[in-house]
């Protein structure tokens, strides 16, 4: 018996494996250790002794073949060379015969493999790879709607989900080169361990394309973090959700929002971003509304709130930038955010009455008698920056003049001033900053036209946190 | 189909039915005829002894068993009543 044997993958479809048939009929005929997989049609090519049906594609995705023809040698079971598509002089040297095919060009590139085919990777990854999916495995009812299966069991927001297949899932998990068993942390308010592949598995009810999990999986751990507060977060009676800004070259690449209706619908990676991190917490954490989630009335953030800071045109530097990170560092950074309140000011030219106008809305964030608040974000839009880049002012300035006016005056935030109740106890000052140690979150977005911005009101027993996202 | 449980698992895989209640004292029972042959003698009997009880009934009945129960029935039955009977064959 022979030590050696020869394997070629083809298929019909492809006419370079059309051109090399008479090849491995002569190949075939000099050496019977030849067994040629066909991936299409099961009686391609004619006149081959040793014809294997692989139309099930399970020993292309086994012998990890790309391209076809490919041609393959083992030597005692182990491989020992393979060349792809028809270069003569290759073919010559694995299959061991000289001369093959006289009458054919020189070379001739192969054709994709069908085991590579989009969908099929992940199906044929499912049914012969290693990695194997820990998660508990849920049957439907061949009479069952899997998506009404999926809001029977608890696990969407409201909003239809995708059913998390075992295909999708493997699918999602190509967007990270983290292992699926790994730990990302401990999800409140239950306390329930959180590996990769349960945060993919939300991914995929979220609606996610795999590129977007490494900002989920950013997202989910800076949310996990002490100093961010989920338990509280997700338990206050207050408005406050998790929101998610993210900065960097993986916004562009993953063609997140931050222009025209940035805080709004319509950009599947800041919808889906949002919703994959409330999924988590819900599933998860067990973090259910009317459960451990006491919000009185919520807001409409909480189904998702994600969006990109439009920083590819600023003349400030980005948020993720004040925070000490590399422009070319892709961020998360998460908030507690209450809601989205509109701040207008369409006459103001000069830099310092913007400001002005701005502190006078910013005042009213809570109430108009809150001081050293928790601090917000503040979004402002193109058109105002460039009321500031126009007379030269930076970020900085912008922050300090800002603040400057942002300072409350005792008299008017004592309880009972101007006829109402809520508000402080006599103390010796006579200002206080409205907000807690003259904090405040800029970040810029929005589309080419409006002189609007917005104040995104916050949550006090949320510090916001800042990561780095990694592959 | 196979899903992969997107939860922390500490649920059984089966969905949970819905938690009988301890006592029916405080409760309104509806009972809904489905319009099977006779099922009105049975659930006559049932009322009788509930209401001997003091327990508060509510009657319904489906304009034909050969299909689910309109939409709005279902709404009505789910928004007047805490528990069902519901005679399922004759």
């Amino acid at each position: 018996m022979s030590t050696h044997s020869l394997i070629a993958v083809v298929k019909q479809d492809c006419p370079t494996c059309a051109l090399i048939a008479p090849v491995l009929r002569e190949i075939g005929k000099r050496d019977d250790s030849l067994a040629v997989y066909t991936q299409d049609n099961p009686d391609f090519p004619t006149g081959i002794a040793n014809l294997i049906d692989d139309t099930g594609l399970e020993q292309s995705y086994r012998l990890n073949i790309e391209t076809v023809p490919t041609l393959l040698r083992f030597e005692k079971g182990r491989e020992v060379a393979r060349t792809v598509g028809w270069h003569r002089g290759d073919w010559e040297t694995v299959s061991g015969f000289s001369p093959l095919g006289a009458d054919l060009p020189e070379t001739r590139p192969g054709c994709g493999s069908k085991s590579i085919e989009p969908g099929i990777v992940e199906k044929l990854a499912v049914q012969f790879g290693e990695t194997v999916l820990a998660a508990r495995r849920i049957e439907v009812g061949s009479l069952e709607d899997e998506i009404e299966t999926c809001f029977e069991r608890g696990w969407s927001d409201g909003l239809p989900v995708v059913p998390p297949t075992e295909e999708r899932i493997m699918h999602m998990l190509s967007g990270t080169t983290r292992s699926p068993g790994e730990l990302v942390g401990i999800v409140p308010p239950n306390y329930n361990k959180c590996t990769v592949e349960k945060v993919a598995i939300n991914a995929v009810l979220a609606g996610c394309k795999p590129e977007y999990l490494p900002v989920v999986l950013t997202a989910v751990e800076t949310a996990l973090t002490e100093a961010f507060g989920m338990h509280g977060l997700l338990a206050t009676t207050f408005f406050a959700g998790p929101m998610i800004v993210v900065n960097g070259p993986i916004t562009r690449k993953i063609g997140m929002n931050a222009r025209v209706n940035a805080l709004g619908q319509g950009n599947r990676a800041n919808a889906t971003i949002g919703r994959a991190l409330q999924l988590v917490i819900r599933n998860i954490g067990g973090g259910i509304p009317g459960g451990i989630d006491r919000a009185m009335l919520g807001n409409p953030g909480k189904y998702t709130f994600c969006f990109a800071e439009r920083e590819d045109d600023s003349p400030w530097e980005s948020l993720a930038v004040e925070r000490g990170y590399s422009p070319d560092a892709s961020t998360v950074s998460l908030f507690a955010a209450s809601g989205v309140t509109p701040i207008m000011d369409q006459a103001s030219r000069d830099p310092d009455a913007l400001c002005r106008s701005f502190a006078a809305c910013l005042k009213a964030d809570g109430h108009p008698k809150h001081a050293n608040s928790p601090p917000p974000v503040l979004v402002i839009s193109p058109e105002h920056t460039r009321r500031y880049a126009d007379a030269g002012w930076s970020k900085t300035r912008f922050r300090d003049t800002l603040n400057q006016y942002l300072q409350l005056p005792v008299a008017e935030l004592l309880s009972g001033a101007g006829g109402i109740p809520e508000g402080i106890r006599a103390i010796d000052k006579e200002t206080l900053p409205k907000f807690r140690n003259n904090t405040l979150h800029i970040v810029r977005a929005g589309g080419d036209a409006g002189l609007f911005s917005a104040l995104i009101s916050s949550w006090g027993g949320s510090q916001s946190i800042t990561k780095e996202i990694t592959p | 189909m196979k899903m992969l449980d997107p939860t922390s698992e500490q649920k059984p895989a089966q969905r949970e039915r819905v938690k009988r209640p301890q006592s029916l004292a405080g409760l309104t029972i509806g009972l809904l005829d489905i319009s099977k042959n006779r099922g009105d003698v049975f659930l006559d009997r049932i009322e009788t002894h509930l209401t001997q009880r003091n327990l508060k009934v509510n009657r319904y009945i489906k304009p034909t068993f050969t299909r689910p129960a309109p939409i709005e029935l279902q709404q009505q039955i789910a928004t007047e009543c805490d528990v069902v009977v519901e005679g399922l064959a004759d």
